[in-house]
């Protein structure tokens, strides 16, 4: 089970909670967090990666264990902490507004 | 007649308001998408409950969002915006070529005839169509093709496609406006388009009578008369009688002839509305007073409308897509400033009054007149 925390704009997109939980088959990855993310809600889809390049809109991050992922590659493990569902994979807005 | 809806698009959520036929008392329901910037909602004339949104944000991006019972709840559809083939490219700021990007959408307009048909004129500008309501939608390539496309510039506020004229007795002809390209139409339901800017003069670039090149800021018309266009310019007031072929200046004795919306009177063809700015420099009413400029004729002599509205310190602006008419008797005149304040006028501009005065800055009016 990997716990999802998603911004408060997009949990009210999705009428979800703080934290969502989605069971990944496989390796656990950006990609496949993200790719079960916007199947189980899929008016997410764009609103957290680009529809065509499928890369991360810039000014959201994703955060875990402490750590800054969002620069690392998609196809790349996540923490084992993110895997097993000790941590959750954050997703963060920037702070700015007016 | 027995009602009308008001949808209000601001920069951080949309509002819808309701009235009787009298226009006199009006209940608000929102934010809806608190928080988001909603650049644009319209109805159905086929279907008056569906209503289409454009929902955007700078962290999240594009979201569209549809009802199917006059705003009452909604739900999110397809926000895939993806050009056909190979995206090209267009002028940036500097004359650099730039490859076009999608931005987010600016404008909506719902099919006459299908609720489930919706054109949406995007930034970097583009026209795309959807036939499940909103569910997916295809880009009409043909405008971005027909050769003038890679000469486009942005305006100040990015090169949107911000207007949308559906021509009531021809569903073949579609008429759109970008800034900074100028107003385009087609004769064959999108396929392909022509610029329809002759006539026109701009002196913000090289060539003043270039083919495109011209910031249109809106067009109007009114659909008994679908071949007269009505067009506010970045300067110039503008009027066409065959459907954009040629273009004569209407701008009278307007105060200024710089600004953003126009709109025309829903049962009286040649009855015009503008909303002057002092200049393009300073973007705020003249002499600090919020008049609305009423034309009777067509253009050319032009009457200012400032009862109920404030004639001192005022320095709110009101956007393209932020003014409307109801169909109802008399017509209803509405729109929203910058500064939040929603303006109605039941006698067709003659008085106004403010249905409410704090929201957000309000980026698009639209005025349904319900049965």
């Amino acid at each position: 089970m990997i716990r999802v925390v998603l911004p408060s704009h997009l949990r009210t997109l999705a009428q979800a909670g703080l934290e969502v939980r989605l069971e990944i088959e496989g390796s656990v990855t950006q990609s496949a967090v993200l790719d079960a993310l916007e199947t189980r809600y899929p008016m997410l889809r764009g609103t957290i990666r680009d529809h065509g390049t499928r890369r991360r809109r810039p000014l959201l991050r994703f955060f875990a264990c402490g750590e800054d992922l969002s620069h690392a590659r998609h196809d790349a493990r996540l923490p084992e902490a993110v895997a097993s569902g000790a941590e959750p994979f954050i997703i963060v807005g920037a702070i700015a507004g007016g | 007649m027995s009602g009308v809806r008001v949808l209000v698009g601001t920069r951080k959520g949309a509002f819808v308001l309701t009235s009787d036929g009298t226009r006199a008392s009006w209940k608000i329901s929102g934010p809806h998408f608190a928080g988001w910037e909603i650049f644009h909602m319209k109805g159905s004339p086929a279907d008056p409950e569906r209503l289409y949104a454009s929902q955007s944000s700078a962290w999240f991006g594009q979201v569209m969002q549809r009802s199917n019972d006059g705003g009452e709840t909604w739900e999110a559809v397809g926000n895939d915006f993806g050009y056909a083939g190979e995206t090209g490219t267009h002028q940036w700021y500097d004359g650099t070529p730039r490859p076009w990007e999608f931005k987010r959408v600016w404008h909506l307009e719902p099919s006459l005839s299908d609720p489930d048909v919706v054109y949406a004129g995007i930034e970097d500008a583009a026209l795309f169509r959807s036939s499940d309501g909103g569910r997916s939608w295809a880009e009409l390539a043909g405008l971005r093709r027909h050769g003038s496309g890679p000469r486009w510039q942005p305006g100040a506020g990015g090169m949107c496609l911000h207007t949308i004229l559906l021509d009531p007795g021809n569903p073949q002809r579609i008429f759109v406006a970008i800034s900074a390209a100028g107003a385009f139409r087609s004769d064959d339901a999108g396929e392909t388009w022509r610029p329809i800017n002759r006539g026109l003069r701009s002196e913000h670039i090289p060539e003043p009578t270039a083919e495109v090149g011209h910031c249109v800021h809106r067009l109007a018309a009114h659909r008994s008369r679908p071949n007269v266009l009505f067009m506010q310019k970045h300067w110039d007031v503008m009027r066409s009688d065959d459907a954009g072929d040629s273009w004569r200046e209407i701008s009278g004795n307007l105060p200024s002839d710089f600004g953003f919306p126009i709109e025309v009177h829903a049962h009286e063809p040649d009855t015009v509305y503008v909303v002057p700015l002092k200049s393009d420099a300073e973007r705020f009413p003249p002499d600090g007073r919020l008049r609305v400029y009423r034309s009777r004729t067509g253009g050319q002599e032009w009457e200012a409308l400032s009862d109920g509205l404030p004639q001192r310190d005022c320095y709110v602006i009101v956007l393209r897509d932020a003014m409307a008419v109801d169909a109802l008797e008399p017509c209803g005149v509405y729109f929203g400033t910058t500064g939040g304040q929603l303006y109605a006028s039941a006698d067709a501009g003659n008085h106004w009054s403010a249905i409410t005065r704090d929201l957000p800055p309000i980026l698009s009016v639209e005025a349904q007149t319900l049965p």
